[in-house]
């Protein structure tokens, strides 16, 4: 049913790597006109690297683009505009201090005897939005808009500064609400009935389900498939992206079957009714001592935003929180690395390592963060505490001494694991930390996390690869859009249940 | 769409110094009859042209992100410069007046092309200008300088007569000429809202394709351009040329941008505003005067509690904004929740 | 061989060897060029000389420098140490010599040593005047989330305004001698104030190093989210740093008081932001924060202060030195600019492909 002159854009052969990773490994894609193409894949799949390399932001190692029929290299971002490919991503990248009109046609404002016409400018900056049933003062600032206004602007430029014939939107709806997705998606479908091809990444399973026709999927930077989405139950979508990663781990299974908590023990760290507006619905959770317990859903299903209420990073606006019997009272970090909790946080370079300091300081920051400014750890005991957890996590670094920045991925996750481990926290909550880490440091963090429940320590493991999870964890919480819908342990725990959960079926 | 007269919340800033400098003068000509004449609201005028020309160049450094802090400095730079070409060297002030204003472009534009090619920080640079400029002028002569130049004297007192017997200098026109083209700069062409486009967000202006770095270059060049053109007032008022002129004059001039209603971050702000910074800055000072008790450095305290005010209320305002319509934290889409009910 | 080598390699990439070269090649100059620059003389028990001269005169710079250093490593500027110092002179000046002034000036009688208020009180009431202030800057920072160089901003401009009200407008003029050892006096044929440089760093060196201090302020430099989610109270760190910085200028408003016997509120301390910036730039601590050295931070001051020495030396006008100046400061920053780094790269490296 692929009509050839449908086709606008193919890619063939793609591959990429980067220092250490594979980012894409021989991946094909195929655009057609007049389509709303989803693009999915958890973190590190490779669908950003795929967008850069057709936006020109990256040069493929191999593989062939064809556009309109004809090979083309894309060399810049310029260049893949120029070609009609336009881009609009999750951040604006308009001008919040300028008018609707001026974002829009600022570059090739109406002149008129050497000066800016304005009111030629409004005027055509409303009817090209009015084009797309967009109804709004364009003499406002655009920071006076809601986020999908903002959002309608940059498509309206992208598009027509360049009359593009394919664009791409970058988790467009992530910060939107219902009804202003449901504005976005009017502007999509009118855009597609006018023929523009449009590639959508988003992580909300529904929306693909919603607007898109097709969906490629990617995973570990490989092809997953092509679906037509009408044709591609929910569940097996989920169990595309998800997937299964093959390690020898028998050991953290072995130590898992031994390890129950006891039942009669109250929970060492209790919610209820414990939620954020707007970032997550109130949630009950009991976590037991010596038990893992592992969140699974997909990325901005919520899991995240409840690792940062625990850790006090966020405030939660109601419900309550007790720790050992204590009510909680105090949220940040502080407060709680004093309780005992600790977070290693989803982003390793914005939130965990501190990046010109050295290995040694990086392993005793929060535990002196704790102790305070005075009583200060001496540098000799820095570097024991440094040397001791470089041994037992085994991190791979010429000396303590080492700026962190020079390190690879899996050992920083390492240094903030030992900068957690050295505060003897009594709950660990660990978000995604064995993201883009190689599969040897993957498997002694799993190992690593096992062994400290069996020490009587509660943890919380948060990744995207659900394998990961149902080996580490005795208990499973199952989390969608933002909400905790369901806790699943013994046998339930399995990938089939879970995905069903997530899909919702 | 429908025109209902309504105040944009753009303005308030700009508004509230327009007002306030009203309802200031007016409190004062209640209380001092002095100040009930013309000739006082004039004087406004011709004692701060200089600073309303240097404050204008400022105003559109500000709001492209920057900041220029070597505007006094430049203005003593000029002052001694063309005091010396004309007495010592000899040449005709014709000569010299277009003279200063190309070196001030020059070494405004010099500080734009370090700033943007280099990638230094706009405040190290124009500092480093600052004492550079005053430096020079030092090198230029340690002594004031009077210039006797005819052409500059008949200029300096050179009198347009307005209502009755009141006055002003040519010095009030150049400053408001001034002001007028920077507007028409500021509002009417690309080169004006790429100003305000890069002090909004400089990444967003350069993926818009608009020219900031040619934009940047030019910004500093026209601010040194007025520099130049605020020394020449100066140095045509006094007669005279010195390096010690101007001294923390940029201080002054930043305050009366900030009062003016620019945001000090960039990218918000208006350069009529501006004009109205600058008249509250000798508003106070004229009050000072006419009170009497007060001592002159009143003046400093109460500008320094302004631009505190104005800062601190912009902060709150844009970081209020920003809760109301920034970046969200992600919402979930309504619909789904209907799919599943809570396990 | 090897061993030395590593020493080398080691001490190369230490902060303060390049502002240890600067140093070198303005010594170089002057041995060169200036006569007697080296000459140390004992004249009534006292150190005198060239070097002398640096390190008395650059007192006040180095103690600023040290307190910017650590401003600067928080990601922040203080714009106002100028201003603060004013006001701790004005302070200090107005509690030894209250009648303002003038009467004093008009009788003769009345100069001789006298003191309206013991003179401990006089430097604590400066310095916690001083303190206070940067409390302030600290607050505006910490608390409001108003960038550093706009809240600093408030106080440059306000505080010269707030000394010249202390003062009443005046010039104050002391005439009461141990209130001049601050700035003028000798110990141990040693200027007075070098110890106080000394005591300012060592209290400053051991308040970063032998407490946590100086890690969190590194920390918060360089990663506000990081530091924040390892427990480490960014508001406190930055409050404090601009609180120090508040004191040191207190310091050196006094020193500065004391070595002109007066305080003029208009020009003391006239610059000196700029200078302190500049010592800690050349110090090789970055704008953007992170990493810092305090013994850089006060090589940068000293390097500063012999460029103006040595140009006053070879008959450089006081005020026409700071072209000098600027132009050498500039040179520094750009050398460490990346980005001219990479530009001067591009021209070096077109060259030799043209020439192969």
């Amino acid at each position: 049913m692929a009509d050839s002159d449908q086709v606008i854009l193919t890619m063939t052969g793609i591959s990429r790597a980067f220092p250490g990773v594979q980012a894409l490994q021989d991946v094909d894609f195929n655009l057609r006109r007049g389509e709303i193409h989803a693009l999915m894949g958890e973190n590190g799949a490779g669908k950003s690297t795929l967008i850069k390399v057709l936006t020109g932001v990256e040069h493929p190692d191999s593989g062939v683009i064809t556009l309109d029929g004809k090979v083309v290299q894309v060399k810049s971002p310029q260049h893949a505009q120029e070609l009609g490919i336009s881009t609009v991503y999750q951040e604006i990248n308009l001008c919040p201090n300028l008018t609707v009109a001026e974002n829009i046609m600022i570059g090739r404002e109406p002149h008129r005897a050497g000066r800016i016409d304005w009111k030629a400018m409004n005027r055509q900056a409303r009817e090209i939005l009015l084009r797309l049933d967009v109804d709004i003062d364009v003499t406002q600032t655009l920071g006076s808009y809601s986020v999908a206004i903002q959002q309608m602007a940059a498509i309206v430029r992208a598009l027509d500064i360049t009359s593009a014939k394919i664009l791409i939107l970058d988790e467009p709806t992530s910060s939107l609400d219902a009804y202003e997705t449901d504005q976005l998606f009017q502007v999509m479908r009118k855009l597609k009935s006018q023929g523009t091809a449009i590639i959508f990444i988003t992580h909300f399973i529904d929306q693909v389900y919603e607007i898109s026709d097709r969906i490629t999927v990617l995973r570990n930077g490989k092809l997953v498939g092509v679906y037509d989405t009408d044709a591609l139950p929910q569940l097996e979508l989920i169990s595309n992206m998800l997937g299964r990663i093959v390690v020898d781990l028998d050991d953290v299974s072995r130590h898992k079957a031994a390890r129950a908590h006891d039942a009669s023990a109250d929970p060492l760290m209790q919610a209820r009714g414990l939620g954020s507006t707007g970032a997550i619905d109130p949630f009950d959770l009991d976590l037991y001592a010596g038990e893992v317990m592992g969140f699974a859903g997909l990325l901005g299903s919520g899991r995240t935003e409840i690792a940062n209420l625990l850790f006090g990073v966020d405030k939660p606006d109601q419900g309550t929180l007790t720790l050992g019997g204590q009510p909680v009272r105090k949220f940040s970090p502080l407060a709680s690395i004093e309780r005992g909790v600790a977070l290693s946080p989803e982003d390793r370079k914005a939130a965990g390592i501190v990046d010109d300091l050295s290995v040694r300081e990086n392993i005793v920051l929060a535990i002196q963060a704790s102790r305070g400014w005075f009583r200060y750890l001496s540098s000799a005991k820095q570097s024991e505490i440094a040397d001791k957890y470089i041994k037992l996590l085994n991190i791979v670094t010429p000396s303590a001494e080492q700026p962190v920045k020079n390190l690879s991925g899996g050992n920083q996750q390492k240094v903030i694991l030992a900068r957690w481990l050295a505060t003897n926290p009594q709950v660990l909550i660990l978000d995604e930390p064995t993201r883009g880490i190689d599969v040897g440091a993957k498997a002694e963090i799993q190992k690593l996390v096992v062994a400290l429940a069996d020490e009587g320590k509660a943890c919380i493991f948060i990744s995207s690869e659900l394998e990961e999870v149902l080996r580490c964890s005795n208990k499973v919480v199952v989390l969608r859009d933002q909400e905790k819908i369901s806790e699943l342990s013994g046998d339930e725990m399995n990938e089939d249940v879970i995905m069903r959960t997530i899909a919702g079926s | 769409m429908t025109r209902t007269f309504k105040i944009d919340r753009k303005f308030v800033p700009m508004l509230a110094t327009i007002g306030l400098f009203a309802a200031g003068y007016l409190l004062g000509a209640i209380q001092y009859p002095g100040m009930r004449s013309p000739q006082t609201f004039f004087n406004l005028f011709i004692d701060n042209a200089f600073l309303l020309i240097a404050s204008t160049g400022l105003t559109l450094v500000i709001i492209s992100g920057g900041i220029d802090l070597s505007v006094g400095a430049v203005i003593a730079l000029t002052s001694v410069a063309a005091a010396h070409l004309m007495e010592k060297v000899g040449l005709s002030s014709l000569l010299v007046i277009p003279l200063m204003l190309l070196m001030g472009a020059a070494f405004g534009g010099l500080m734009g092309g370090i700033i943007h090619y280099f990638k230094v920080q706009p405040f190290i640079v124009t500092l480093a200008g600052m004492f550079f400029a005053r430096g020079m002028s030092f090198f230029i002569s340690l002594d004031a300088i009077t210039i006797t130049d005819p052409f500059y004297r008949t200029l300096s007192l050179a009198r347009i007569h307005l209502i009755g017997k009141s006055f002003v200098s040519v010095h009030v026109i150049v400053a408001l000429v001034v002001l007028a083209v920077a507007m028409y700069l500021a509002h009417l062409t690309r080169f004006g809202r790429t100003i305000y486009a890069m002090g909004g967000n400089e990444q967003s202006a350069r993926l818009m394709g608009l020219n900031v770095g040619r934009t940047k270059v030019q910004v500093y060049m026209l601010s040194g351009f007025c520099s130049a053109l605020a020394g020449l007032v100066f140095s045509n008022n006094l007669l005279s040329g010195h390096g010690l002129y101007a001294n923390g004059l940029e201080m002054e001039a930043i305050a009366a941008v900030i009062i003016g209603g620019t945001l000090l971050t960039g990218g918000v702000g208006y350069v009529f505003g501006t004009l109205f910074g600058v008249l509250v800055n000798g508003l106070i000072q004229v009050l000072i005067i006419f009170n009497g008790e007060l001592s002159s450095w009143w003046t400093r305290i109460v500008i320094g509690l302004l631009t505190l005010v104005f800062i601190v209320v912009q902060s709150a305002f844009s970081s209020w904004k920003k809760r109301q319509t920034g970046i969200r934290p992600a919402r979930k889409k309504a619909a789904s929740a209907a799919d599943t009910s809570p396990g | 061989m090897a061993q030395s080598n590593s020493l080398w390699n080691r001490f190369k990439a230490n902060q303060v060897f390049w502002p240890l070269v600067a140093l070198g090649l303005i010594m170089l100059f002057n041995a060169l060029f200036t006569p007697n620059f080296f000459r140390l003389e004992i004249k009534e028990g006292h150190l005198f000389g060239s070097l002398i001269d640096i390190l008395n005169r650059g007192a006040p710079l180095m103690i600023l420098a040290v307190g910017m250093t650590m401003v600067i490593a928080t990601e922040g500027v203080d714009l106002s140490v100028g201003a603060v110092a004013a006001i701790s002179a004005a302070v200090a000046t107005v509690l030894i010599n209250p009648a303002l002034g003038q009467q004093l000036i008009a009788s003769d009688k009345l100069v001789e040593n006298v003191t309206a208020t013991p003179l401990p009180v006089v430097i604590l009431a400066a310095l916690f005047v001083a303190t206070l202030c940067g409390v302030w800057n600290g607050m505006l920072v910490s608390r409001g989330n108003i960038q550093p160089m706009v809240a600093t901003l408030v106080l440059m401009v306000a505080g010269r305004g707030i000394a010249q009200l202390i003062t009443g407008g005046q010039i104050i003029t002391v005439y009461y001698t141990p209130y001049f050892v601050i700035g003028n006096g000798y110990l141990a044929g040693v200027p007075f104030a070098l110890f106080i440089v000394a005591g300012v760093s060592l209290a400053a060196w051991l308040l970063t190093r032998k407490t946590a201090i100086g890690m969190f302020v590194e920390s918060v430099g360089i990663n506000v989210r990081s530091s924040f989610y390892s427990g480490v109270n960014e508001k406190n760190i930055k409050l404090l740093v601009y609180t120090f910085c508040g004191f040191c200028a207190g310091i050196a408003g006094l020193i500065v008081s004391s070595n002109v016997k007066s305080a003029d509120a208009n020009n003391a301390g006239l610059g000196f932001e700029l200078d302190a910036i500049l010592a800690v730039v050349i110090g090789g601590t970055l704008m953007t924060g992170g990493r810092f050295s305090l013994l850089a931070s006060i090589i940068g001051a000293l390097v500063i202060q012999s460029m103006t020495t040595t140009m006053y030396a070879i008959g450089v006008p006081a005020m026409a030195a700071q072209a000098v100046k600027a132009v050498v400061v500039m040179a520094v920053i750009l050398l460490y600019s990346e980005q001219f780094r990479s530009v001067v790269g591009r021209v070096f490296g077109r060259r030799k492909e043209v020439r192969s």
